[in-house]
């Protein structure tokens, strides 16, 4: 082969070989941490046709509405703990130490993300809240509720809700 | 009446747009002189006409028109003026027309500063951004029309700025951010004019090297101010999330970094001429898709703008012709270009062809990391989200051989290099790195392996390896003091952008691993210790802020030893209007490391949750940035692009 040919061959074959193994890197790296969605009723009664529930100690994300009457505080320390529903009237438990959103009030929809400490209850890492008073994530609207998208031309100033949930 | 005018201007613009994009383009292929002159004016009335709509736009805001819906819904009058006219880029349709004017504005300058360039390249350029501003244009003016009004029963009060943009980074950072986004259309224009013709050589490189380097500049600063403007004002103190929508900023400026590297090649030895050609196409895509994200609602994040699917297929459709077009042209033209000059496996061709393949893996990684989770869903498969974990790995894997790499990269001559004469300065460096990687670890922390030592030797790596690099150089012109004046532009523009490149690194390791956080229940009185400072809430009292209320938090920060640091404020503010809480968080900052500091909600027992943090070196990751951006300004007032222009100054900026 000319010597052109061959750095070309050269490049070509490492080229390949660098991407193969970048691209292999990568979907390896992200099955562990792709982060599936939850809602309550999903947690209690399994996702999706094969009603797969997920394993206790897995990294998931939880997404609901907060139960009026459910966030109970910690007297000294900042552990806090909240009920979850959805429209299935499910109930999982979210417990978590920090501080919570700005956004985070009784009736909002929040999402949180941690791991599975048992059956319904989650030990949260994050707790997100959008800044948006008639913010519901779009995973929890579309669960939820069923809704998927709003155009901004239906949000206008007169006809605006107030408060979806009671805010 | 001014909404209407506004309107009506931005009319006009589509309408010179639409010329601008036949005439020029058309003349070119029948070497009608006359049709190609006309390009420059019609790219400067169009841009006037753009600019006009953005002030009616502004006036609006300005004067609360509440009649005009964009403004009842983003603006009140009780905003200060100045946020009120920020306020016009804080929607969707507001910031879409900003996008519009500032690519009108580039196709203007280009226009302007083209005066080196054949007549014919000067008509396909302007033509092929008159063809991208009809697409914006329109997009503005048809699907996310700015001027609508709410008559006849408009609001007597808006429904007030997201409390969130009512900050001063929100000012500069969305106009620097699309100045880089659209800047990359004319590095776009280039390519394809230069593929309409069919030669590439270094001249080309030539030309669209600075317009390049000018959008990578902006876009820079964008995004460090966006991070910045992040860390300060979300209260949590983060600096990058990895959020879909930081990430679309993101892989523009990878191909964009990856892109600036492979137009020196062609410029300086005529090959990599597709590969480049083809990273000119891919930047603006990528800023094409960038806006897709945005604005269609596909995606969930903190910036995204309100979702309408009819808009998002609108730019889909957009950027199926833009990218299904130009790699079909790509595709026609490409194959019988062919690089002439011959380089060995060591030298600077081959480093920078490294250099582009961690940047694109790079841009490979945030891509997939962006667009799974869409496709998981899409496939049925049920939500997810892809977590940070999964980015700082890959990054942490491509950084190590990266910033080696580029330790290396400008030492090594074109077309071939020798192993053993840089056997000595690589030594030289490696062992200067050592001395001040431990050096600057025993000064600030306890000598440890760990990530920040990893930070400091790559970051020392890197710096010394520029520096050392220079020093060599201007020994070459015989003194030091006749090779300070005679070393180009463009050279001291690498090294600082490269310096810039390990202050960052430098400063995310040590931030990443330094970083004290707490996350405390405080009564008044109370003390806490984080990382040798004391913290002590004196007092928290009720705000009154013009459109806002909630309360205030008055903390004293002490050394362990007693030694009186800062005072610091931090507050919780209410914004009434749209009834959202925001937190203000209170940051003494130095180089060395930031306080940072916000107040939580109130706890039973008046008490209040507070968040404290100690971040080292946290600042090196935006002075980094910044030092990347000077590095770029630099090398754009190199004297070789301005060569035959007969324009001098800033002739690029």
């Amino acid at each position: 082969m000319q010597p052109r040919r061959k750095k070309r061959l050269f490049s070509m074959l490492l080229v390949i070989s660098l991407i193969a193994g970048a691209v292999g890197a990568m979907l390896f790296a992200l099955q562990q941490n792709i982060n599936l969605f939850y809602t309550p009723g999903q947690l209690v009664q399994g996702l999706g046709e094969g009603k797969i529930k997920p394993d206790v100690g897995q990294r998931l994300r939880l997404g609901g509405m907060v139960v009026p009457g459910s966030v109970s505080r910690d007297a000294t320390s900042l552990k806090v703990s909240f009920d979850l529903t959805d429209d299935s009237g499910e109930i999982a438990t979210v417990e978590f130490e920090g501080i919570l959103p700005d956004l985070f009030r009784e009736g909002q929809g929040i999402v949180a993300q941690g791991i599975l400490k048992s059956a319904n209850v989650l030990a949260a890492t994050e707790v997100l809240a959008k800044h948006d008073e008639e913010y519901l994530p779009p995973e929890v609207a579309e669960a939820v509720k069923g809704i998927r998208h709003v155009p901004p031309s239906q949000l206008q100033q007169q006809n605006r809700p107030q408060s979806n949930y009671g805010g | 009446m001014i909404p209407e005018l506004g309107q009506l201007a931005l009319t006009f613009a589509l309408a010179f747009s639409i010329i601008l994009a036949i005439v020029p383009l058309m003349g070119s292929f029948t070497a009608n002189e006359r049709a190609l002159l006309v390009a420059k004016p019609l790219a400067m009335g169009m841009f006037v006409f753009t600019l006009l709509a953005f002030c009616a736009l502004s006036w609006a805001f300005y004067h609360d028109d509440f009649t005009v819906l964009n403004v009842a819904n983003n603006s009140s009058s009780v905003l200060p003026w100045y946020f009120k006219l920020t306020a016009v880029w804080g929607s969707h349709e507001g910031s879409m027309l900003m996008w519009v004017m500032i690519l009108a504005a580039w196709t203007a300058l280009v226009g302007q500063y083209s005066k080196g360039l054949p007549l014919l390249m000067q008509g396909r350029i302007l033509g092929v951004m008159g063809l991208i501003n009809i697409g914006f244009i329109a997009f503005s003016l048809f699907m996310s029309n700015p001027f609508e009004r709410t008559l006849p029963f408009f609001p007597v009060e808006g429904s007030d700025l997201n409390p969130l943009l009512q900050d001063y980074g929100m000012i500069i950072h969305p106009p620097l951010l699309y100045m880089g986004y659209v800047g990359f259309a004319v590095s776009f224009a280039f390519a394809i004019a230069a593929l309409i013709g069919g030669k590439f050589d270094s001249t080309w490189a030539r030309w669209a090297r600075p317009w390049t380097l000018a959008a990578w500049l902006f876009l820079t600063l964008g995004i460090m101010l966006g991070s910045w403007w992040a860390y300060k004002e979300l209260g949590w103190g983060g600096w990058w999330f990895w959020d879909p929508v930081e990430n679309a900023s993101f892989m523009p400026w990878l191909v964009g970094t990856a892109l600036i590297h492979s137009l020196a090649v062609t410029e300086k030895r005529g090959t990599f001429k597709s590969w480049t050609v083809l990273l000119a196409l891919g930047a603006f895509s990528l800023s094409l898709l960038g806006a897709f994200l945005v604005r269609s609602g596909v995606l969930v994040s903190v910036h995204s703008f309100a979702a309408d699917p009819e808009r998002g297929v609108f730019l889909l459709i957009f950027l199926l012709i833009v990218i299904g077009g130009s790699l079909l042209l790509y595709a026609s033209r490409m194959h019988s270009v062919r690089s002439q000059a011959r380089y060995e496996i060591f030298s600077r061709e081959v480093m920078l062809w490294g250099n582009n393949v961690f940047l694109l893996t790079a841009t490979l990684v945030v891509l997939l990391g962006t667009l799974f989770p869409l496709v998981h869903k899409e496939l049925g498969l049920g939500s997810i989200s892809i977590g940070e974990p999964f980015f700082n790995q890959m990054f942490y894997y491509l950084n190590i051989p990266f910033a080696l790499l580029l330790g290396l990269g400008p030492w090594v001559r074109w077309k071939q290099q020798k192993a053993a004469p840089l056997l000595k300065p690589m030594a030289l460096i490696a062992v200067f790195s050592l001395i001040l990687a431990l050096g600057t670890m025993a000064a600030t922390q306890t000598v440890a392996a760990n990530l920040a030592l990893l930070g400091l030797l790559l970051g020392a790596w890197v710096g010394v390896s520029a520096i050392m690099e220079v020093y060599q150089r201007l020994q070459q012109f015989g003194s030091i003091t006749q090779g300070v004046a005679k070393l180009q532009a463009s050279h001291y523009g690498m090294t600082i952008a490269h310096i810039g490149f390990a202050v960052m690194i430098v400063g995310i390791a040590m931030t990443l691993t330094y970083s004290e956080e707490r996350d405390v229940r405080m009564e008044i009185g109370d003390r806490v210790v984080l990382a040798g400072y004391e913290f002590e809430l004196q007092d928290v009292y009720k705000l009154n802020g013009p459109n806002y209320g909630g309360e205030a938090a008055e903390i004293d920060v002490r050394r362990v030893d007693g030694r009186y640091v800062t005072h610091l404020h931090a507050e919780k503010r209410e914004y009434t209007i749209q009834r959202m809480v925001m937190t203000e968080a209170a940051i003494h900052a130095r180089l060395s490391r930031d306080l940072y500091v916000s107040l939580g909600e109130a706890l039973p027992g008046n008490a209040w949750a507070i968040r404290v943090y100690v971040k080292p070196f946290v600042r090196w990751i935006w002075l980094g940035g910044l030092l990347m951006s000077l590095g770029a300004l630099i090398a754009l007032l190199d004297k070789r692009y301005r060569r035959k222009t007969t324009t001098g100054g800033a002739a690029y900026a």
